[in-house]
């Protein structure tokens, strides 16, 4: 089975951020960029399936984005991927979820994967897209937020989560797009063996922009720092006078004690 | 037609997300004097069409299958996307529900249409503007749309208040659609619930919530004696849940449960976006982090930058001196 990863690489939850000139997206610079979360799980998830289903089956990952995005392909590989693939960064498009995934389809469409993951959403665009147009343009089934797979062979069943705390089983004939919910594993981190091994491993580097002219739909026009709804008292000092004056503000004004 | 509200059954009802889309598709009509229209689809919409009529809107279209009897992504796609190029809208509006999340960016693939997802608000103010958060909710952009036709557009849990909804009175017109078998790819078993007889956090007065700055699974119990000092339950945001140092049925966010108590305290909680929708609605939101970038400071009503684990311990000691 061919099972192909889109991974991104993201600003961490910790990183700074700041707003570049021009207003469209932040300062790469002073971003420290690592592994989408939700993605690391749908990788995991591939590795797993794999696994399971013996060797020769293949996981490849597929990253768009500037060359430090090698970085994260190549966590990938450490972890037990078989290669990947590094699609140049086309910077009009980044915030397009549609014309993103016309590059996708357009570089993988000849690989003919059965099972395509990746995560939910990015922590950065967020649109949560991707995965489920990809899967349209190359005619496949897709399935979102994703909390358990059996794979058997020609088909996939799947968990989805509801809300409230509700799921849903759906089956489908591969090939299948499917995106990954934050939890559906515990993900592994890469062994010494599998870092230095990562390393012969190959890499291929596509430059889409001879291939395909993506149409853009949507972009981000304007980014700026969110205007707070509230005005939000902080409370300031050392330990004790913070939790002095919270104690007073659950007392004579949220009045809980 | 200007505006098509997609309205999504709840279990028999209109969902709430779809109320809130109602009422963006009201506040653009009046202040754009554009029309609208609400549309239930499903194999059997006569009560949500029902429940719809009564609302101020232009007119409820429905739209019956019996392939649409239980959700399928394909259906409604191929369902909707006949519904759009029949009655041409402007704009599509959706809540941004788990079920929108799964569909409608293949109506965008199909239509080759922008979807404008998970948006916060609308500004008419020069031409119209949608806005949504990026980058993990610490920053907010506005989307440009690059070309004239149809515009998908889903709302956020919460952005528009579905009390503001305005009364009327609409006919119900029914839509035809042509839909087989084979245009979908899946087969759906029924929704089943885990975990059920969990904790109602809904009927709480005090949450405590504890995110991934708690740190690690031996220093619960610190937020545990701070919910027992005040009588408060313990929720957490996501990644606790997914640790496993909580049971799913104490989260609060888009995929657990949305609560609105008089005290909501969020320890070491960053505020992504995935938990904010389900506890922004709270009367008194007390944030703690380490972190004074962290976007929970702006929705919270009193925040302390600082160390936890250190300074819930000696707030739960004042709390029950204060009690005595």
């Amino acid at each position: 089975m061919k099972l192909c990863v889109l991974v991104k690489q993201v600003p961490g939850s910790e990183s700074a951020l700041r707003i570049a000139s021009g207003n469209t997206w932040i300062e790469d610079a002073a971003a420290l960029f690592e592994m989408n979360e939700s993605d690391n799980y749908a990788l995991e998830e591939a590795l797993r399936i794999k696994e399971s289903l013996g060797n020769d089956s293949e996981v490849v990952v597929v990253s768009m984005g500037p060359e430090r995005v090698q970085k994260v392909i190549r966590e990938a590989l450490s972890k037990g991927a078989d290669r990947g693939i590094h699609i140049n960064e086309m910077p009009e498009i980044k915030s397009d979820p549609f014309a993103t995934a016309q590059v996708f389809a357009n570089v993988i469409k000849d690989e003919n994967f059965d099972l395509i993951f990746s995560g939910l959403q990015s922590d950065d665009v967020g649109s949560g897209q991707t995965g489920v147009i990809l899967g349209e343009m190359l005619g496949m089934a897709t399935a979102t937020l994703v909390m358990a797979t059996e794979v058997q062979e020609g088909s996939i069943k799947v968990k989805r989560e509801l809300e409230s705390g509700w799921f849903q089983w759906v089956s489908m004939s591969t090939p299948a797009s499917i995106t990954i919910q934050s939890g559906i594993n515990q993900p592994r981190y890469p062994s010494l063996k599998g870092i230095m091994g990562a390393k012969k491993k190959e890499m291929k580097v596509v430059d889409p922009s001879t291939a395909v002219t993506p149409e853009k739909q949507q972009s981000f026009a304007n980014i700026y720092l969110p205007t707070a709804d509230k005005k939000t008292e902080m409370i300031e000092g050392n330990v004790d006078q913070m939790v002095s004056r919270l104690v007073d503000v659950l007392k004579t004004e949220i009045k809980v004690l | 037609m200007d505006i098509l509200v997609v309205l999504e059954n709840n279990k028999g009802a209109i969902h709430r997300m779809s109320l809130e889309a109602i009422v963006a598709a009201q506040k653009l009509a009046a202040e754009q004097n554009l029309s609208n229209a609400l549309l239930a689809l499903g194999a059997d919409t006569g009560a949500l069409a029902s429940a719809a009529a009564i609302y101020d809107t232009g007119e409820v279209l429905t739209v019956e299958h019996n392939l649409l009897s239980v959700y399928n992504s394909d259906g409604y796609a191929a369902a909707l996307r006949q519904v759009i190029d029949q009655e041409k809208p402007s704009y599509v509006f959706f809540g941004h529900t788990y079920m929108v999340r799964d569909y409608v960016p293949k109506i965008s693939a199909q239509l080759q249409r922008p979807f404008l997802c998970d948006v916060i608000s609308l500004n008419t103010t020069a031409g119209l503007t949608f806005a949504k958060q990026a980058f993990n909710a610490k920053l907010a952009v506005d989307l440009g749309v690059a070309s004239e036709g149809t515009v998908l557009v889903s709302f956020q849990s919460a952005s528009f208040n579905a009390d503001l909804i305005s009364s009327g009175s609409a006919q119900i017109r029914e839509v035809a659609v042509e839909l087989d078998e084979t245009v979908i790819k899946t087969t759906s078993e029924e929704p089943f619930q885990e975990e059920a007889g969990g904790v109602d956090l809904t009927a709480a007065e005090i949450i405590i919530s504890v995110g991934r700055g708690i740190g690690k699974e031996e220093n619960l119990p610190i937020a545990e004696a701070l919910a027992q000092a005040i009588g408060g339950e313990i929720s957490s945001s996501r990644p606790v849940v997914d640790s496993g140092w909580l049971p799913s049925f104490r989260q609060i966010g888009s995929s657990g449960q949305t609560v609105s108590p008089k005290l909501y305290f969020a320890l070491g909680i960053s505020g992504a976006i995935q938990h904010v929708v389900g506890m922004k609605g709270s009367k008194n939101i007390v944030a703690i982090n380490k972190d004074a970038e962290a976007p929970i400071f702006e929705l919270a009503d009193y925040g302390v930058v600082g160390d936890l684990l250190e300074i819930v311990p000696k707030l739960t000691e004042a709390i029950l001196a204060a009690k005595n």
